[in-house]
């Protein structure tokens, strides 16, 4: 997370080799990204760009999908199979046959997260998901995330929505003028106002409910809702009123 | 991209700057034909020499400097083109005239990118459209023109961003035979015609709720003025063509290669 | 005294079938500040165009019902002549912005309908100094940050000085603290200038707290209409997928758990923390 041109999508673009270090190492599996090439390195690591429409461009959402793979050399029968499990895994089957221009702004996104999702990459990086995502597209790819990680994926996401991050909970990676500036657990990053506020950042409206509760004793590190009626009624027993 | 860069206006006030931009138009026209006029190395190198000292005035030379750069590969490209075609016409010979004039070709172009780059690299291209405009150009031109100078770099950007995407898909676009490698840009082409419809689109929508056509007496913000140092740059751009036209009537200008081998028979 | 009155308003886009605005019928009141809020796809962007006669006039399409704004009827008149009325503020920034300095574009308008140079130059002014970008006026616009960008945007439209301003989404792009700035110049020219506010917004944690009239579209029609306070806490707006603020969901589940907080449904973090203030320290 940070303010924009904080340098988030360059770092990103260093993991599959789209830009390379002036100095220093990246490794990706071990392998320097300066000795292969962005095909080999997209193979481990998928990115999803911001905006769909800079990489849709097939007559269907089956041939979209296809792309990467047929760029990446698997066989017609893979192919077939992996397209047909990204559509169902996306909920696109529905649309297999239609143009991904036909489609709306929420199921472009879809299309051009299941395009990467098909080569089945162990490294996930998306940037900026939740632009202009309505509630339930954002809890969808909250749904989604959570089933990468069951699947012992990394998912690696640059975004400013503080809430969506409050409820997804990662480890959080705090950027500002090029440098990172904090690293740790969602629960300690969210929950610092001074860092926040450094990169732009507003803190989660749970968090800010609790900075203002501290005085009266109350931890001021929660950011979700569960925790937070936990922490209250906790409290509201505590003093007898419940 | 260096070559957008070097097309980016940055906001610098300098008396090159302020100049009027119909003044400086015609004064890069003036360089042009003069650069058209003589196949010749020596005047085109002199047409080089003098416009340094305005891109000094105006400290653009950073700037300067990389759009020449970015024209650098199209120079070499015109040089060997030129080169070649002259070996291959005057039956596998080449000589010092030949590579020279193959030179002076590169030099002229070197010229026209130099005036040119000075140009909108000095001039607001606002004050260009407002010149188009107070020039009783119809509004529909001077609008056309500043929003492409608005829209190139932001188009260039999204090029390239069309380009990491589809990359980070697996294309490899020096991949192939030279037919392969022209498919490539397929994936990238099409993504670019979309969204600059799309862009197309939402502009039109922006302009129209923004009274655009209300009345046909359009008024400008600001209003362009003559100034001393506009008097003097046209005085001294008529005199350039003055002397231009009379060198190319009157004068015989000497090949660089001529003067240097009479310079060598003159030295033994 | 109403200045939109929307009733059985129908559209389709040319070459659809599916109508797009389902029946909609809505008044808004001078001075108010409208929020729209409803899934992607549910005509809330179409509603907006239809304030200054994008639709129909740019859009084409097919439009039954009637839609006056200030008065006039939207389908009679040009959408020239209705953007000295209503101002529409779009979602990208950088797509709207057509000049190559700040100040030309607040200008862009004026100058389309002919102003004089003078009320021209008076005009730009008051508007960059109201969302308060004075000093970057003769900046490019890839010279100014996002949220810059589209308070020029709200300052061009401000420029004309319309009675409505209409911005759909305008901070879907911008990082959250330059989102809040922009929410506060609106809600400052809501209240300092009276201008009638129509915002259109999925993210209710930001904006709920400024309006007085909240909207819920879905699938083309209207399905919640009123205070936010009330609304908020009604069970369907979690049905149509609406994002409740989380001040007014963790209310929710402690009024459900019997927690003693005052009933009223709070819009933002500082009223939620008031009321728990008053509950845990009586």
């Amino acid at each position: 997370m940070g303010q924009n041109g904080a340098g988030k999508t360059s770092l990103i673009k260093h993991f599959n080799g789209l830009l390379k270090p002036s100095s220093g190492i990246v490794r990706v599996d071990d392998i320097e990204t300066t000795k292969t090439s962005v095909a080999t390195l997209a193979k481990k690591v998928g990115f999803v760009f911001q905006n769909p429409d800079n990489q849709l461009f097939s007559e269907t959402v089956e041939d979209e999908i296809a792309f990467a793979l047929k760029n990446f050399g698997f066989d017609k029968e893979t192919i077939d199979k992996r397209v047909t499990w990204a559509l169902e895994f996306l909920s696109l089957s529905q649309y297999r046959k239609t143009s991904p221009f036909l489609l709306s702004g929420g199921e472009r996104k879809r299309v051009a997260l299941a395009s990467v999702l098909a080569w089945n990459p162990e490294t996930l990086v998306l940037d900026e998901p939740t632009i202009g995502q309505d509630h339930e597209q954002k809890e969808k790819l909250r749904q989604f995330i959570i089933q990468l990680q069951n699947e012992k994926k990394t998912v690696v996401m640059v975004t400013h929505d503080v809430e969506f991050v409050a409820e997804c909970n990662p480890r959080v990676i705090l950027m500002r003028e090029g440098k990172i500036i904090a690293d740790g657990p969602s629960k300690s990053i969210l929950t610092s106002p001074k860092l926040l506020e450094e990169c732009s950042i507003v803190l989660p409206q749970i968090t800010q409910v609790f900075t203002k509760l501290a005085p009266i004793g109350l931890p001021d590190n929660i950011i979700d809702v569960d925790e937070a009626e936990t922490a209250l009624i906790a409290k509201a027993k505590e003093n007898r009123y419940y | 991209m260096s070559v957008f860069d070097g097309l980016k206006f940055r906001k610098i006030s300098s008396p090159i700057h302020n100049l009027d931009p119909r003044i400086k138009f015609i004064y890069v026209i003036a360089i042009f034909i003069c650069a058209i006029l003589f196949p010749q190395m020596l005047p085109l190198i002199i047409l080089f020499i003098i416009q340094l000292p305005f891109v000094f005035i105006a400290k653009v030379q950073k700037q300067w400097i990389r759009s020449l750069r970015g024209a650098a590969f199209l120079a070499a490209f015109i040089f060997i083109i030129n080169v070649l075609t002259t070996f291959f016409y005057n039956n596998y010979t080449l000589t010092f005239t030949n590579v020279e004039s193959a030179l002076a070709m590169t030099t002229r172009f070197i010229v026209l990118v130099e005036s040119f780059s000075l140009f909108f690299l000095t001039t607001s291209p606002d004050h260009l459209g407002l010149a188009f405009e107070q020039s009783h150009m119809p509004y529909e031109f001077a609008f056309a023109f500043t929003t492409a100078v608005r829209f190139v770099p932001v188009m260039a950007e999204e090029a390239q961003t069309i380009m990491d995407a589809q990359k980070a898909r697996g294309l490899e676009l020096e991949k192939g035979n030279i037919l392969k490698r022209i498919r490539n840009y397929i994936p990238i082409l099409i993504p670019l015609i979309v969204s600059a419809i799309r862009r197309s689109m939402e502009l039109a929508e922006a302009m129209e709720s923004r009274a655009w056509g209300a009345t046909k007496k359009r008024t400008n913000l600001y209003l362009l003025k003559l100034h001393k140092a506009d008097y003097i740059l046209i005085s001294l751009t008529i005199l350039l063509l003055i002397i231009t036209i009379y060198t190319k009537l009157y004068v015989q200008i000497p090949q660089i290669s001529e003067l240097l081998t009479s310079l060598t028979l003159f030295a033994t | 005294m109403a200045v939109i009155e929307v009733r059985d308003l129908v559209y389709t886009y040319p070459g659809v079938s599916k109508p797009s605005i389902d029946g909609v019928s809505l008044t808004v009141e001078k001075g108010e500040f409208v929020l729209i809020t409803g899934p992607s796809g549910c005509g809330k962007t179409s509603l907006c165009r239809t304030f200054n006669g994008l639709i129909p006039h740019f859009y084409q399409g097919e439009l039954k019902g009637q839609i006056l704004v200030a008065g006039e009827d939207v389908t009679g008149r040009q959408t020239f002549d209705m953007a000295k009325r209503v101002g529409l503020v779009f979602q990208n920034p950088e797509n709207q912005l057509f000049a190559l300095s700040v100040e030309k574009d607040v200008a862009f308008g004026l100058e389309n309908l002919g102003m004089s140079r003078d009320e021209m130059r008076k005009r730009v002014d008051w508007a960059l100094n109201l969302v308060g970008i004075y000093d970057l006026r003769e900046r490019a616009p890839h010279e100014v940050s996002g949220g810059q960008q589209q308070r020029v945007a709200i300052a061009s439209v401000l420029a004309m000085q319309p009675e409505i301003i209409v911005l759909d989404e305008p901070t879907s792009f911008l990082d959250p603290l330059s989102a809040e700035r922009i929410f506060e110049v609106i809600y400052k020219l809501n209240q300092e200038q009276g201008i009638t506010v129509i915002l259109v917004e999925h993210r209710l944690d930001l904006t709920a707290k400024y309006a007085n009239h909240l909207i819920v579209m879905d699938k083309g029609k209207i399905c919640l209409e009123g205070n936010p306070h009330d609304i908020l806490c009604n069970e369907d707006v979690g049905n149509i997928g609406v994002g409740i603020p989380k001040a007014t969901l963790l209310h929710k589940q402690l009024k459900m758990k019997g927690f003693p907080v005052n009933p009223k449904t709070p819009l933002c973090s500082d009223e939620l923390a008031a009321q728990l203030l008053e509950a845990l320290s009586k």
